[in-house]
């Protein structure tokens, strides 16, 4: 049991990973990628936000969806109760640990539209994980997530101070470094698991 | 049909209860916010941009309630924003004078003396780390537009190997005091007349070997000015605008004529 659920974190966070091999949440994987400070805050939003969603994400399917045999509501539903989760966690930590939500600051919000979010519950659903496995998955996935933006930001702050053709200047380079970096983790496709 | 029914039944209930369920929660866990707090987040825009540095409306708002942040530090609402906060707090309105950007050098094609013909990374602070600026002078303008680059606004173009700031266009902003490897860039208040353009450390002999328009640090600016606002201090001569009377006879009797009036704006 705990060797497979090893194996769900190695698997979502290095050779799946959400950003470089499944493409998903690349708008904030790019925006946010300025500083190494600001990514590692989104990281641990990103981390916070996705083990709860994959969590409830999988008691839903199990206890609404499957039941009513509404499997092919699972978009909309999740839609929904990730954006209502952000919510109520927001206005959670606000009243209950208000130096978490300081830290995390406007990144949580900015979370529910990330389609990391729900790309993950989806794959759950898809790999037909259980409620431990969700979570798990959840975990792994957002590590992945926050192993790529901190790599990017690390790069992208050298980038600053380097002298890049001017045609590559600013977008480009980005897209450009992404794409190595993207390349270079295809080789944890290698990893016999 | 049943189907449907089924689907949209369930749906709608889901919406339903999670609409109640985020209004108990929003009920239950309402943190108490200062009422001076959410005045002043009224009169903010609520665009959320980040032009004060803060991570939005909400975050400046309570930067100005804890006087961290002045009542005008919402750069997109300006004055008249500022007006009402300041009215909230009953505090009087900081009129801010304007200020500018101000390059601190003179020495342009025809007045400094060349050191070599620079071909390397066209980038200010490269230049001065490869020991071979284009100018003799050590403290003067590289004119490789460094600052150029910084400024967001388009302000600074680099005429005649010396940076030159539009100030119609400068924001005040302070990217190229911040960019200026030498340090030449300095805010100045928008009514300064005269102002120093020169930044050299050297003595006037030195000076005169590099630089036509460099300041000698003959000190007759210092003599002649009756407001007692000059002060030459490192081998270069300073103006403190807060005591400058604009009389103007400092411009006069400057044998560099390093101290010139400046254009009105």
């Amino acid at each position: 049991m705990s060797t497979s659920l090893i194996l769900i974190i190695i698997t979502t966070a290095l050779v799946n990973n959400v950003v470089l091999s499944q493409f998903l949440g690349i708008c904030s994987f790019l925006g946010v990628s300025k500083q190494i400070k600001t990514s590692i805050s989104l990281g641990v939003a990103v981390i916070f936000v996705i083990t709860i969603a994959s969590g409830v994400a999988n008691l839903l399917y199990d206890f609404l969806l499957a039941p009513l045999h509404l499997e092919y509501l699972e978009t909309i539903v999740f839609i929904l109760v990730i954006a209502c989760l952000v919510q109520i966690v927001e206005m959670f930590l606000k009243k209950s640990s208000p130096a978490i939500y300081k830290a995390l600051g406007i990144y949580l919000p900015l979370i529910t539209t990330n389609c990391a979010v729900l790309g993950v519950a989806l794959t759950n659903v898809q790999n037909e994980y259980n409620f431990i496995q969700s979570i798990v998955a959840g975990l792994g996935t957002a590590i992945g997530y926050t192993i790529a933006i901190v790599l990017l930001a690390g790069i992208r702050e050298r980038i600053d101070e380097a002298s890049v053709p001017l045609p590559f200047r600013g977008a480009p380079v980005v897209l450009l470094t992404a794409a190595l970096m993207s390349i270079a983790f295809m080789g944890f496709s290698g990893l016999s698991l | 049909m049943s189907h449907i029914i089924i689907a949209t039944a369930a749906v709608a209930v889901i919406g339903l209860l999670i609409g109640v369920l985020l209004v108990t929660v929003d009920k239950k866990f309402k943190v108490e916010v200062d009422e001076k707090e959410a005045a002043v987040r009224a009169c903010l825009p609520g665009n959320n941009c980040g032009g004060c540095g803060y991570a939005g409306c909400d975050a400046l708002a309570s930067a100005i309630i804890h006087q961290e942040a002045p009542v005008n530090g919402c750069p997109v609402g300006g004055d008249p924003v500022a007006e009402k906060i300041s009215t909230i707090l009953g505090l009087e309105m900081e009129h801010t004078e304007k200020v500018a950007a101000f390059v601190k050098c003179s020495g342009d094609c025809e007045n400094a003396a060349a050191r070599c013909h620079y071909v390397g990374i066209h980038d200010c602070a490269s230049a001065i780390s490869s020991g071979l600026s284009p100018w003799t002078c050590d403290f003067g303008c590289i004119g490789f537009g460094t600052c150029a680059a910084a400024c967001p606004f388009g302000a600074i173009t680099v005429d005649q190997g010396v940076a030159r700031v539009d100030r119609d266009k400068c924001k005040a902003c302070g990217q190229c005091v911040a960019a200026c490897p030498r340090h030449l860039i300095e805010l100045v208040p928008d009514s300064a007349t005269y102002a120093v353009r020169c930044s050299s450390h050297d003595r006037g002999a030195a000076v005169k070997k590099v630089c036509s328009a460099g300041c000698l640090a003959c000190k007759l600016c210092e003599k002649q000015c009756e407001a007692g606002a000059i002060t030459v201090e490192n081998n270069v001569a300073h103006i403190d605008y807060d005591k400058c009377t604009k009389c103007g006879k400092c411009a006069e009797k400057c044998p560099a004529k390093v101290i010139k009036k400046r254009n009105p704006a």
